[in-house]
């Protein structure tokens, strides 16, 4: 998050200069928003205090919406995420809009869209075949669809695509290329992490729910610690940002995610894969739970041995993980805000846009998690998660009979070597 | 004051986005500025550096680097006074978008995700840790600029060097169906060109368009007829460890074996045969030269869109009468995709090998269930004796 930079220090002629262009440059959204309920609740109240609480109740109810969600299961989950991302498209691709004026460009705004839903296509389509394989097998036309998914995910990108270029008129190709390259890198943006973001979710919810905390507890420690002692400024892009908040938050959230991991760890619903049941037809989180969330034994190196006074901790081998979980969102999750501050100086805006009183946007809540969904799922697949089974077995249908019977055999003696099958299998 | 100028000036900068193509600024001509060390490669090829894969990694980074030459330039062209006190931050810059090709290089030739990750992280925090005041709209022009160039290029190349290991045929056939295309093209308009195809490229002709698709179609065909006799070009390339080498060895798949195919009774009149003699890959190969005539120009009028956008004549000066690499390689743009998805999805199969590694690999509960399954499998198939389903 960046907070809104209304009131700053040490701030330079071309700041305040950007500040009167608001009105010239770029229709700046500055009508109250508060909900009128709020509004009467807090009447006495002068406007400085009353932004706070505002701000204050909002971050409650978000947080508290945040546990709902997790509450109803993956299902919503995945949805929320998409209307999420749907929501943060739409907010960037306004803001070309309004810096480029180029609303009333031909077939521009259908052209976006229509990119979104061919990226989202391609990837829910490679989501969908990878972890509803049975599903999908059953129903005929699903089955098609997916065995010739990459090929049909092209061919309605190359439609768009064609479609762009047929759309180029004489005098304003700059600004037509300018909004194609708008178009691809939000996208990179927004829907690469959104889906990263779901691929983590199947991993178990834990790994959803463990990152996206330790970014948001950064924040508020980071605020809360630079409220208290902040003195030294971080980055000349954010002035507010001190380096006391820098460095509190960061301790604060490696022992937060810590805590938070401990009490998660000893739920079969947050740990375990998230798996599509066929015959209940239905999503199911049951499972055994995996080393990983076994309590262990561990030596305290002798140094903390005598500042804490045990010589063992029973901890689960996942809070080694989060530690380094936390160690991400608090070094490079701030970058995300200073790049999202950055962009939002360049182009003269002061949020992204008007949906959350009091916080702006949605990409404003989270512009630090870019990055952090990545993270996950490159440590994920570098460190934790083999192979998909079912996405084995999937790729084992398509072989030849023979390569399939040459296969089975060496698993099966494999097997038979670990003591998994009896031995009076036959070859 | 002096901020009221600037702010004029940054204004002026705003306003340059949206005012018609007409009134922006010319952007002047690069000189040769291919750098000495690719120069030098290219100049005494040892055996080593004229395998394809080497190549394409050349072409890649030169590409990007005629790209990202062409988003400073543009906004050279502004030409705003302090514009010009940014030439020491764009030599920043270049620093960073020299980074992020090394980046993407380094991360292709590894095929490491964790270490390309890395880097990529390292790559953004300096990007945010050089940003400079007055100066972040260029900044992210270009940040965005680097992205869409990377998107473009290196994706395209990697797909590349992915068809190539499937097998040298899936290289040669789509490149040169596309030149082919062109230069069909070119030749059938120049002799019976007469009605224009768009008004984006003036010069293009429907004749010419469909001259050169039945040209290109005809092409390929007999083209793959040669290659698909040699193994040399059908075999997929695979690294063989003793011998430290790429060898093409294999015995050729179903797709390159001679087939007979009976014609169809209205061709037949007209060719006096009944059957002929063909390789399956011929009627691949005709799919691929359809692909490169009907949509391969689109790639052409992309990059003719984009020079007039941006108000260049050529990419660049590197080859001399053509332009730079990008002008010969516009139209591949959307045909290593294509190809790449059309083997994805109609010919290759996953790897045996590399099936049962990753089997091998999973925990032994996982082993466990999916032998019961791949179990089921066969002997529903009939490739296993119903007798095993006795003993569970």
């Amino acid at each position: 998050e960046s907070e809104p930079e209304n009131k700053l220090d040490g701030e330079t002629a071309s700041d305040s200069e950007s500040k009167s262009e608001f009105g010239g440059v770029v229709p700046a959204p500055a009508v109250d928003d508060t909900p009128e309920v709020l509004n009467r609740a807090l009447s006495n109240l002068s406007s400085r205090w009353k932004n706070w609480w505002v701000r204050g109740i909002l971050t409650l109810a978000m947080i508290a919406f945040f546990f709902i969600i997790i509450y109803l299961g993956p299902m919503v989950l995945m949805m929320i995420v998409m209307c999420v991302q749907i929501k943060c498209f739409h907010e960037i691709i306004t803001i070309g809009y309004n810096v480029y004026h180029s609303y009333e460009l031909p077939w521009f705004r259908t052209l976006s869209w229509y990119f979104l839903l061919c990226v989202n296509y391609f990837f829910y389509g490679e989501t969908v075949t990878d972890y509803f394989f049975t599903l999908v097998q059953r129903e005929e036309p699903l089955r098609i669809l997916s065995k010739y998914h990459r090929f049909i995910s092209f061919a309605l990108y190359l439609t768009g695509f064609c479609m762009f270029v047929l759309s180029l008129v004489k005098k304003h190709y700059r600004l037509q290329f300018y909004m194609f390259g708008w178009t691809h890198v939000t996208l990179l943006i927004v829907v690469t992490q959104s889906h990263l973001i779901i691929h983590n979710l199947f991993e178990g919810m834990i790994w959803f729910i463990v990152p996206i905390s330790c970014v948001i507890c950064n924040d508020i420690m980071a605020y809360m610690f630079g409220f208290f002692f902040g003195r030294t400024p971080l980055i000349k892009l954010s002035p507010k940002k001190t380096w006391e908040g820098f460095i509190g938050g960061f301790f604060a959230t490696v022992v937060f995610g810590l805590l938070l991991s401990y009490v998660m760890s000893g739920y079969r619903c947050f740990i375990c894969p998230v798996e599509f049941n066929n015959d209940t037809n239905s999503f199911t989180v049951d499972c055994e739970p995996s080393e990983l969330f076994q309590l262990q034994e561990y030596n305290i190196p002798l140094v903390i041995q005598s500042v804490i006074g045990w010589k063992t901790v029973r901890m689960y081998p996942f809070q080694i993980h989060s530690i380094a979980l936390s160690t991400f969102a608090s070094l490079i999750g701030p970058f995300g805000g200073f790049f999202a501050s950055g962009f939002k100086r360049a182009f003269k805006i002061k949020d992204f846009a008007n949906t959350i009183p009091g916080h702006g946007g949605i990409m404003d809540r989270f512009d630090c998690q870019y990055l952090m969904a990545t993270f996950v799922n490159v440590y994920i697949a570098s460190f934790i998660r083999g192979p998909n089974p079912s996405r084995l077995i999937q790729q084992f249908l398509t072989l030849r009979p023979d390569q399939q019977l040459h296969i089975f055999n060496t698993l099966k003696a494999h097997l038979i070597d670990k003591g998994m099958l009896a031995s009076s299998e036959d070859a | 004051p002096f901020w009221y100028k600037r702010r004029k000036e940054s204004e002026r900068f705003g306003e340059l986005d949206l005012k018609n193509d007409t009134d922006i600024p010319e952007v002047h001509q690069p000189t040769d500025r291919t750098p000495e060390i690719l120069r030098k490669p290219l100049s005494g090829l040892s055996y080593r550096y004229t395998k394809p894969k080497y190549l394409v990694y050349l072409i890649q980074v030169k590409c990007f680097h005629e790209i990202i030459t062409i988003g400073y330039r543009v906004y050279h062209s502004y030409d705003l006074p302090w514009f010009r006190t940014l030439s020491k931050n764009v030599k920043n810059y270049k620093y960073c978008i020299a980074r992020f090709c090394l980046f993407t290089a380094i991360r292709i030739t590894l095929h490491n995700m964790r270490m390309s990750f890395v880097l990529y992280c390292t790559g953004f925090c300096m990007f945010v840790l050089s940003l400079v005041k007055r100066h972040y709209r260029l900044q992210f022009y270009m940040f965005a600029w680097t992205h869409v160039t990377l998107l473009i290029t290196v994706t395209q190349s990697h797909l590349v060097i992915q068809n190539l290991f499937e097998g040298m045929i899936w290289f040669l056939v789509p490149i040169s169906s596309v030149i082919c295309n062109d230069i069909a093209a070119y030749i059938f308009g120049f002799f019976f060109g007469r009605t224009p195809l768009i008004k984006l490229s003036p010069k293009k002709t429907w004749e010419g368009f469909i001259g050169g698709f039945f040209i290109t179609v005809l092409f390929g065909f007999v083209f793959a007829y040669f290659l698909a006799q040699y193994q040399y070009f059908v075999c997929p390339v695979e690294y063989n460890s003793e011998t430290n080498q790429f060898a093409t060895e294999c015995e050729p798949s179903e797709l390159f074996q001679l087939q007979k195919y009976s014609i169809p009774s209205l061709l037949q009149a007209l060719l006096g045969r009944e059957t002929v003699t063909l390789y399956p890959f011929q009627m691949h190969s005709i799919a691929l030269s359809t692909f490169a005539s009907l949509i391969g120009p689109f790639g052409g009028f992309f990059a003719s869109g984009f020079k007039r956008a941006f108000k260049i004549k050529d990419f660049a000066d590197t080859i001399p009468g053509h332009g730079g690499i990008m002008d010969r390689f516009d139209c591949q743009y959307l045909m290593a995709t294509f190809v790449h998805v059309y083997i994805t999805s109609f010919i290759r199969g996953p790897n045996p090998s590399k099936l049962l590694k990753q089997l091998l690999v999973l925990q032994p509960e996982q082993q466990l269930n999916v032998y019961k399954a791949l179990k089921l499998h066969l002997i529903e198939k009939g490739l296993l004796p119903p007798s095993f389903s006795l003993r569970g």
